[in-house]
């Protein structure tokens, strides 16, 4: 095996990994102040067709970007009021936004898949990735606010009695998931693909969820879990150049395979994951007045 | 003098219950204002206006004679009011210094933080470690974190609920020195409790509350625990005493030698527990909570399959693999601490929660349909029998009050005739004249022989009811001390970990 | 304080509002797309008309209006015990597509077999490989404690790529110019029809016996008393001395089961053969159907029919207004987003002072 080949896998890694980083990073923060957004695959779909069919009708990087992260706070910011101010279940907002997700970009990029464009170059938002983990993880452990995230995810009642918006900060934890979750579908029809067709995320938000369980809540984690998890997948490529014979559906199957073993492995150790997961996720705020 | 705080026409409505009816009253500056009133009088709620947590539905507030309006806590701080939790407003897995930090309206750095902290800590004799978890501290130190957390804000007025609740006897009293030294050094302080001694040893007045109206405004000094009994309840409450007597001899349980081994650090482990438990003998656990409380209840309901060492017998039988169907089954009762969503599910009728508990008993199950007829009419016989004051079986378990629930868990539980009845809590945050009911039923029931243990940490209810009374101090049990002849300042002792 | 809206814990759970909030839901529904419609420069009216009334305008229509209502139906009735227990099982599509590989495995391994046994075994094995699918994630949670959600989905993947694994390699069809997908069934592996010319078929004979054991047993007996109790309160289930983790297999088998039982009635009813895209998100569309339904068999009977009228509804917009049909799914989405927001009306009284 010679140098540039090892380079290329790494590349590789590095190009298909990224949007894994963003969008696990962004549900992080969120799951941190203690909602769990089980829409990603629908903010991510949302992300990758908003930008790429703005890319399409002005060939502007940047307005596709714009309206990219536009979608994003839109579509997490109504989970956000269904979620905090209707107080609904979390799990089936979740899964409403990610079917309504799944129609509204099929519906939307239906007559631009195929279309050709220039993609953006990866770079950018891979070295945005490794700074947004970097920043992320300095202000949830190191200022103010972000020991109020925590606290809010970690008990919103005493929150609440101490004088702390928790609505409002969850409000902003949620946009900040929805964001992150568009910019990765940006990055995935923009950048990675580059074109869009119609389901391409794949079941990437759905890794990216159980990333945030495998880093047990920890940025630096996530980012390292992400990279295994991307190694991993793109193993299954080479195993398969490399001459190992199965199916190619087998292959295909590996990384949710992947993630599933990790989740048990993980998981397995209840009081470690009791002890990091914060106590209030998925649990209903009602504010007593 | 003006007065710091004045409650003027304070009105505030919750589903199916006034909380305040045109409360009004003063309090005077660098005084203890008590507030007594039993449970459910109102006098969290009045507070909790006051501290901006609840908006009241009319009515306003007077700080140093301004018209205030406090729409959260942030503007009570900002006026100098903070408050003391009952059930403490911390962050478990934070430690004691971000704590600290998130209590403050003022940014601050670390290093003034801890000189702050320290100069309090040392003016009035707390202990912190800033930086150990919250999850590590006992509930004493837990409420030193909270107070120390107040007085870094420089308060005008300090508000303490029912601060006493979780405290050992050795504990209320260091508290009390600390809360006159913090008024001689100007604070105001409102005390709320429902304990009378407390109220006569600590404030200069008091304010009785009853069914969210005020009932009186005294000063302390003219007043006797039993005049501010019975201005609190508005009628005279006969004490129930266990008669100090066993008629029967055999042994119903022993458990020996029993110690759990759980990783959790938000467990106590339970440390070679040894006690028997003679036929119709009540036996009571007392302990400051926190103490292994919650793990001997698991232990012996064995809902979660904690793990331990050594043995249960029940009746000659070794129940250690018993699951809790098998355990009720062989005619053990459980009332656990939490009504709504463990001993009762609060969505669901008053019928459906016989079959909550019962549902091991063949009467109440035709195969594997149920039987609501006979169900029904069990429900209806708790409801009578056990003084519930509910239209009917079909009215849902949470539209209760926390009385009237608790007299239907206990009532559901003694009418299926147990041999042992295990109860944790019992009266916790209920009404006195259910208090009353409830243990005057379960004296009644030990005479017919029955046996009996309550977890509690109210000691006064353990004293009334009680044969013997043993203390939990981290997970291991103090020898058993007969009611009868028995030593407070001993008990007191026992609850502080001083066992001899 | 002039004119504030006043929001109020309701003193009594309201049953009425309950089962009329999914009625709201739709009708804002309607209302919201509506707007769609206008955006892409259609009359609303005209719009609904060809989504809603037209394809039900005749026996046809009605006929394929049960053919899709049939497996969601299913589907959200087994989806109905998990909901009721808490158990979020969102991976009905991988255990439909597992019902299918089994049950339709039988049907291609005896595919020269004209015995009246080949369609009940068929559906046995539908029923077994969903169950078995659901198993897994059942396993893994009571055993090692992993979110359900996450594993039944992930399972859900796999089980598209085995199916497509069959249809390409060892099933396919010889005689099938290379595509993917297998020779059809032998006739007496084929669903029976309802009536000559229409797809309505047998299963909705199933979808109706489930509903009604369904509602025996969440009524009437101690078993659907449990999965209620679990449900509301884990820790009051083990008060009772229920087994839980019991209760969590049970549930899921009984959602896989039915999941497996639609995929299996796809392919040998409407379909005949095995190929890739067995269902249009049917697993997927069923948790619709279930909330909608109110987790009520009843309910979800009428869901199912609605929801079904949104695929029709989507072909036909498809064909006609020459609009994606995946505005169906935004439809769903939507009616999921206003019922959940239409809760709120359960929980609290809103007026205005």
């Amino acid at each position: 095996m010679n140098l540039d080949l090892i380079i290329g896998i790494l590349n590789i890694v590095l190009i298909s990994t990224t949007p894994l980083v963003l969008a696990g990073i962004g549900e992080l923060v969120t799951e941190k102040s203690g909602v769990l957004n089980l829409g990603l695959e629908g903010l991510m779909l949302m992300g990758a067709v908003t930008g790429f069919v703005t890319l399409v009708l002005t060939g502007n990087y940047f307005f596709s970007l714009f309206f990219s992260i536009i979608s994003g706070i839109i579509l997490s910011g109504i989970f956000a009021f269904l979620v905090l101010n209707l107080m609904t279940n979390q799990i089936a907002t979740g899964l409403a936004l990610t079917i309504f997700g799944i129609g509204l970009s099929a519906m939307i990029g239906k007559n631009f898949s195929g279309t050709p464009i220039d993609g953006l170059s990866p770079y950018y938002l891979i070295i945005f990735s490794f700074l947004l983990v970097f920043f992320v993880s300095y202000f949830l452990s190191k200022t103010k606010s972000g020991l109020i995230v925590r606290a809010v995810g970690e008990n919103h009642n005493s929150a609440y009695a101490l004088g702390y918006n928790v609505i409002k900060t969850r409000y902003l934890t949620i946009i900040f998931g929805g964001v992150m979750s568009s910019l990765a579908g940006f990055y995935i029809s923009v950048c990675y693909a580059p074109m869009w067709q119609e389901g391409m995320i794949a079941g990437r938000g759905w890794i990216a969820l159980a990333l945030v369980v495998f880093a047990t809540w920890k940025p630096w984690r996530l980012l390292v879990g992400a990279y295994i998890f991307g190694g991993v997948a793109i193993m299954q490529m080479n195993l398969q150049a490399f001459g190992v014979k199965l199916p190619g559906q087998f292959f295909n199957m590996m990384p949710y395979l992947a993630t599933l073993i990790v989740l048990v492995f993980i998981s397995s150790n209840k009081i470690r994951l009791k002890l990091s997961a914060p106590s209030c996720l998925n649990i209903p705020y009602e504010k007593n007045s | 003098m003006q007065p710091i705080v004045e409650f003027q026409n304070i009105n505030k409505e919750y589903p199916g219950v006034v909380a305040n009816n045109n409360v009004s009253f003063k309090i005077k500056r660098q005084t203890i204002h008590a507030i007594l009133g039993e449970n459910g009088a109102g006098k969290s709620t009045l507070v909790k206006i006051l501290y901006g947590h609840v908006k009241p539905d009319k009515g306003q507030i007077i700080i140093n004679s301004d018209l205030a309006t406090i729409n959260s806590p942030t503007t009570a701080q900002s006026l100098g009011i903070n408050m003391v939790f009952q059930h403490f407003s911390l962050f478990e897995s934070l430690t004691v210094a971000e704590n600290l930090i998130l209590g403050m309206s003022e940014k601050i750095s670390l290093s003034k933080l801890k000189s702050k902290s320290e100069t309090i800590c040392n003016k009035y004799g707390f202990n912190l470690n800033l930086n150990s978890p919250i999850s590590a501290l006992s509930v004493g130190q837990r409420q030193s974190v909270e107070i120390v957390r107040s007085l870094l804000n420089n308060p005008e007025i300090l508000i303490m609920d029912e601060p006493t609740s979780v405290l050992t006897p050795e504990e209320i009293k260091k508290l009390f020195k600390i809360i006159k030294k913090l008024v001689a050094d100007g604070l105001t302080v409102i005390f709320i409790s429902h304990k009378l001694d407390e109220i006569i040893n600590l404030s200069d007045h008091v304010t009785i509350m009853r069914n969210g109206k005020v009932v009186s405004n005294l000063t302390t000094k003219n007043e006797d625990p039993e005049s501010l009994g019975y201005k609190m309840l508005g009628y005279k409450v006969s004490k129930t005493k266990q008669i100090n007597n066993i008629n029967y001899s055999e042994d119903v349980l022993s458990l020996n030698n029993l110690s759990s081994y759980s990783q959790d650090p938000f467990t106590t482990n339970l440390n070679k527990i040894n006690f028997k438990l003679k036929k119709g003998q009540i036996f009571g656990i007392a302990g400051v909570a926190g103490n292994g409380q919650k793990e001997l209840m698991e232990v012996l309901l064995n809902e979660n399959d904690l793990e331990f060492n050594g043995n249960i017998i029940f009746k000659n039988i070794n129940i250690n693999k018993l699951s809790t169907f098998q355990r009720k089954s062989l005619s053990i009762s459980y009332v656990t601490e939490q009504r709504l969503g463990h001993s009762a599910v609060p969505e669901m009728s008053l019928s459906e929660n016989i079959l909550l508990s019962m549902n091991h008993k063949t009467e109440f199950k035709r195969g594997d349909f149920i039987n609501f007829d006979t169900i029904n009419s069990y429900a209806n016989d708790v409801i009578k029998n056990f003084n519930v004051d509910t239209p009917s079986f079909n009215v849902k378990a949470g539209k209760l009050s926390g009385g009237n629930l608790q007299k239907f868990i206990i009532g559901r539980e003694i009418m299926s005739n147990p041999e042992l009845l295990i109860l944790s809590q019992p009266t916790w945050g209920i009404d006195a004249g259910s208090e009353a009911f409830i243990k005057k039923s379960l004296i009644e029931l030990s005479q017919r022989g029955v046996s009996i243990i309550i977890i509690s940490h109210d000691l006064d209810e353990l004293l009334e009811v009680c044969h013997n009374i043993s203390v939990l101090y981290e997970g291991s049990l103090s020898k058993s001390l007969n009611v009868e002849n028995i030593d407070i300042s001993k008990l007191g002792k026992y609850m502080g970990g001083l066992f001899d | 304080m002039a004119y504030l809206i006043s929001i109020k814990l309701r003193e009594d759970y309201s049953n009425f509002i309950f089962y009329l909030s999914p009625l709201v839901a739709v009708f804002l529904t309607l209302f919201f797309g509506s707007f769609i419609f206008l955006i892409l420069d259609l009359s609303p009216i005209e719009s609904f008309k060809i989504f809603f009334i037209s394809p039900i305008s005749n026996s046809y229509g009605i006929s394929e209006l049960f053919v899709k209502a049939t497996p969601l139906a299913i589907i959200a009735l087994g989806l109905s015990y998990c909901f009721k227990n808490n158990i979020y099982n969102i991976g009905a599509e991988g255990q439909l597509t597992m019902g299918a590989i089994f049950g339709g495995g039988i049907g291609l391994l005896f595919n020269n077999s004209s015995s009246i046994l080949l369609l009940p075994s068929m559906i046995l094995f539908g029923a077994i490989g969903g169950a078995f699918w659901a198993t897994i994630p059942a396993l893994l949670k009571t055993k090692f404690n992993t979110n359900e959600i996450l594993t039944s989905l992930m399972l859900t993947y796999v089980a598209l790529f085995i199916l497509d694994y069959f249809v390409v390699g060892p099933w396919k069809d010889p005689d099938g110019y290379g595509l993917p997908k297998s020779m059809p069934f032998p006739e007496s592996g084929r669903l029976p029809v309802l009536f000559d010319g229409l797809r309505i078929h047998i299963g909705v004979y199933f979808a109706i016996i489930i509903c009604f054991i369904s509602y025996i047993v969440f009524n009437k007996t101690l078993f659907g008393f449990k999965l209620r109790v679990s449900g509301f309160s884990s820790k009051a289930s083990q008060y009772a001395g229920f087994k839980y983790k019991n209760l969590i297999f049970y549930t899921f088998i009984i959602s896989g089961a039915c999941a497996g039982l639609a995929g299996l009635f796809e392919v040998s009813g409407p379909i005949g053969l095995l190929y890739r895209d067995i269902s249009p998100n049917y697993g997927f569309t069923a948790i619709i159907v279930a909330f909608l339904g109110r987790l009520n068999p009843i309910g979800i009977i009428l869901s199912s029919l609605l929801i079904a009228l949104t695929y029709l509804g989507a072909e036909d917009a498809q064909l006609f207004l020459k609009i994606p049909s995946a505005v169906g799914f935004v439809f769903q989405g939507l009616v999921l987003f206003f019922l959940l927001g239409t809760d709120f009306l359960n929980k609290y009284r809103i007026s205005i002072k």
